[in-house]
C-alpha cells in the first residue's frame, strides 16, 4: 500500500513534467530535449528564493511560471521558428530541433555549474510526516502531489472548454488544417511552447521542495518525461498523466523490492512494452 | 585488381600511403601529440562507424557510449583469462547483439523512438552492470594489466580505422547500400520498391555498434581501472554526434573533418577552461543547426560547385570575346 502511495505521489510530478513536453512536441512540434534543464533551472531559482529571501516555494510558483513563460517564448520565437521556417518535412524538423535544444542543453547545464557549482541541493521545507494508512509520507511531498494535480486539472479545462485551447488542440491535429480555419499557427505554437515551459518549470519548483538536485540531473528528466510522453500518446494529456502514474509506481515499486539503482531499467522496461504492443499510446488510435 | 577502375585504384593507393606515414608517429613522439593521436584516431573510428549508420539514415544515434562501455567491460572481465584478439570478437558480438535488440525494438517506428531509446541506453547498462557488480561481486572496479603501451593501441585503432573505411566502402558498393541511399531520400519509395527497411536499418545499426564496442575493448588497456561511471561515459555519444555531424555524413571521410579540429579544441578547453566544456559541446551544437547544416563537408562542395560554375562562366566568355 505505501509504495501504491508513493509511487503516486512521484507520479504526479513527473506528469506536470510530461504534460509540459506533450505541449512542446504534440502542438508546436519541436522535440526539446532541453526540457530537464527547464525543471533543474526552476528548482534552483525556487532553492534560490527559499534560502535567500524566505519565499515559500509555492508562492515561488507564481513568480517562476511567469519567467519560464517569457524565456520559453523566446527561444520559440529566436531559436526554434527559424528551423520550423526552413524545414521541408517534419523528420528534418525533428533532427534539427533535436540537435538544437542538445545545444541548448549544455548551454544552460554550463550557465547552472558555474552559477552553481556541481553540487546537490536541498532544502527544508514542510518536511513533516503525515501518516495515511499507518504509514508516513513527507507534508512536503503531498503538498506538491496536490498542486501538480491542480496545476493538470487547470490545463485540462483550459484546452477542452475555451476557445484559445481548442485552436491550441487543432494545431496539435493537423497544423495545416488550422492555418486553413483561421488559427494563428506560428502565435499558438509559440503560445504552446511557451505554456510547455512554463509546465515543466512548475513541477520543477514543486520537485525541488522534496528532492535532492543538480545541475547535471536535467537529461534524466528529459528522458522519463520523453518517454512518458511516448506511453501517453503524443499530444494527449490524459495519456500523458496516466503514463506518468503507471511510470511512478512502476519505478517505486522496482526501488522497494529490488534495488533502488535499477529505477531507469524499470523505465526502459516499460518503454519496451509500450515500443513492441501500443507504439501509438495507450489512449492512441493505430494509423489507418 | 580488376574490379578497381582506374580513380579507386588511386584513392587506395594514396589512402595505403596515407596510414603508413600516420603509422610512423609513435616512431617520432610517444608523448602528447602520441596521446592526442590516439584521441584523434579514436574518435575517427567512433564517428566513421557512427555515419555509417546515421549517414544514410538520419537518424541520432546516442548509443555510442552504451556500445563502447560493454566493449570496455568485457576486455575488463576477461583480460586474465581470454587471449586479447578472441576478447576483440566477443566485445564486436555483444555490442552487435545489443544494437539487434535496440533495432528490432524502435527501428520498425519512426525516427523519435530511436532517438529516445538510444538517449538512455548507455545509463540503463550502466544501472543494470553497476547492479550485477554490486550483487554478485566484491568490488566495484576492475582492473586491467595488460603489456600494452600507447603506441599499441594507437596501431590496433588505426588498423580498426582502416578496416571500417573499407567496410563503409563495400557497403556503399553493395545492395546494402544502394538500398540505404534510397531510404535515406524517401523512405516511402523504398518501402514501395520492396526494400525491407527495418531490416536493412537493423543489420547497418549492428554493423556500426559492432565497431564501436572493438574500440572500447581496445581503449581498455588505456583506463586500467575500469569503473562503470568512466566506461559508460554519456559525453563520449554526445562528442560523437557532434564531431560526425561537424564533418559531414554525405561521405565516408567527412567525420574526419570534424573530429581532427574538434579534439584538438576540446582538449585545449578540457586543459585550460575545465569548467566551461558543456559550453563548448553547447555552442558546437548550435554551430551544426544554425551555420554548418551539412558540416564542413557541404561547405566545401559548396565551394567546388561555386568554383566549377565560375570556371564555366569563364570558358564561356572566353569563347565570346
Amino acid at each position: 500500500m505505501s509504495v501504491i502511495i508513493s509511487g503516486l505521489l512521484l507520479g504526479g510530478t513527473y506528469a506536470l513534467i510530461a504534460v509540459g513536453l506533450t505541449m512542446q512536441y504534440g502542438v508546436s512540434r519541436i522535440m526539446n530535449l532541453a526540457n530537464g534543464e527547464n525543471l533543474v533551472f526552476a528548482c534552483f531559482i525556487a532553492f534560490w528564493l527559499f534560502t535567500t529571501f524566505a519565499i515559500n516555494p509555492i508562492v515561488g510558483i507564481v513568480l517562476i511560471v511567469p519567467l519560464a513563460f517569457v524565456l520559453n517564448w523566446l527561444i520559440y520565437t529566436y531559436a526554434m521558428r527559424p528551423l520550423v521556417d526552413r524545414a521541408k518535412n517534419r523528420g528534418q524538423l525533428e533532427v534539427d530541433s533535436i540537435l538544437a535544444t542538445f545545444g541548448l542543453l549544455f548551454i544552460l547545464q554550463g550557465i547552472m555549474k558555474l552559477t552553481f557549482g556541481g553540487g546537490y541541493f536541498n532544502y527544508n521545507f514542510l518536511a513533516v510526516p503525515v501518516t495515511i494508512m499507518g504509514s508516513n509520507y513527507g507534508l512536503n511531498r503531498i503538498v506538491a502531489f496536490i498542486a501538480a494535480a491542480i496545476i493538470a486539472g487547470a490545463l485540462y479545462l483550459f484546452l477542452n472548454h475555451t476557445r484559445y485551447g481548442t485552436a491550441i488542440r487543432a494545431v496539435a491535429v493537423d497544423p495545416v488544417s488550422a492555418g486553413l480555419v483561421a488559427i494563428n499557427v506560428p502565435r499558438a505554437s509559440a503560445f504552446a511552447f511557451a505554456l510547455g515551459g512554463a509546465l515543466t518549470a512548475a513541477s520543477g519548483a514543486l520537485l525541488s521542495t522534496f528532492y535532492t538536485f543538480n545541475a547535471d540531473m536535467g537529461i534524466i528528466f528529459t528522458m522519463k518525461a520523453l518517454i512518458i510522453v511516448i506511453m501517453g500518446g503524443v499530444g494527449d494529456v490524459r495519456g500523458a498523466v496516466l503514463a506518468a502514474l503507471l511510470l511512478g509506481l512502476a519505478e517505486t515499486a522496482v526501488a522497494t523490492f529490488i534495488d533502488p539503482g535499477l529505477t531507469i531499467a524499470a523505465t526502459y522496461a516499460l518503454f519496451m512494452l509500450v515500443l513492441l504492443f501500443r507504439p501509438q499510446g495507450i489512449f492512441g488510435k493505430r494509423p489507418s | 585488381m580488376t574490379w578497381l577502375n582506374e580513380k579507386e585504384r588511386r584513392i587506395a593507393g594514396f589512402a595505403a600511403i596515407a596510414f603508413g606515414v600516420v603509422a610512423l608517429l609513435p616512431l617520432v613522439d610517444q608523448g602528447y601529440y602520441l596521446s592526442i593521436s590516439v584521441n584523434i584516431v579514436m574518435y575517427v573510428v567512433l564517428c566513421t562507424a557512427w555515419t555509417l549508420f546515421s549517414g544514410p539514415t538520419h537518424y541520432i544515434s546516442l548509443a555510442t557510449a552504451a556500445f563502447f562501455g560493454i566493449g570496455t567491460y568485457t576486455v575488463a572481465l576477461g583480460i586474465d583469462t581470454v587471449p586479447f584478439p578472441l576478447l576483440l570478437v566477443i566485445a564486436a558480438l555483444a555490442s552487435g547483439l545489443l544494437a539487434c535488440v535496440v533495432g528490432i525494438a524502435t527501428l520498425r517506428l519512426s525516427g523519435i523512438y530511436f532517438v529516445i531509446f538510444t538517449l538512455g541506453l548507455a545509463e540503463l547498462v550502466r544501472q543494470v552492470v553497476t547492479w550485477l557488480q554490486t550483487n554478485f561481486s566484491s568490488s566495484l572496479g576492475l582492473y586491467v594489466f595488460t603489456d600494452f603501451g600507447e603506441k599499441h593501441i594507437y596501431w590496433m585503432l588505426l588498423g580498426l580505422a582502416a578496416i571500417v573505411y573499407i567496410t563503409g566502402w563495400l557497403i556503399n558498393r553493395s545492395r546494402l547500400g544502394f538500398a540505404m541511399q534510397i531510404i535515406g531520400n524517401d523512405e516511402t519509395v523504398a518501402k514501395h520498391v520492396g526494400i525491407d527497411t527495418a531490416r536493412a536499418k537493423v543489420i547497418l545499426f549492428i554493423i556500426s555498434g559492432a565497431f564501436i564496442g572493438i574500440v572500447g575493448a581496445i581503449l581498455a588497456p588505456r583506463f586500467s581501472y575500469v569503473q562503470p561511471p568512466s566506461a559508460f561515459n554519456p559525453m563520449i555519444s554526445f562528442q560523437v554526434v557532434i564531431m560526425a555531424l561537424l564533418g559531414g555524413t554525405k561521405r565516408i571521410w567527412g567525420p574526419l573533418l570534424g573530429v581532427i579540429p574538434f579534439t584538438i579544441l576540446f582538449d585545449q578547453v578540457t586543459a585550460y577552461f575545465p569548467n566551461h566544456t558543456s559550453f563548448v559541446i553547447g555552442i558546437a551544437f548550435m554551430a551544426i543547426v544554425y551555420l554548418l547544416p551539412q558540416g564542413v563537408l557541404g561547405r566545401l562542395e559548396d565551394l567546388g560547385r561555386l568554383r566549377k560554375r565560375f570556371r564555366m562562366v569563364s570558358a564561356e566568355e572566353g569563347n565570346n570575346p
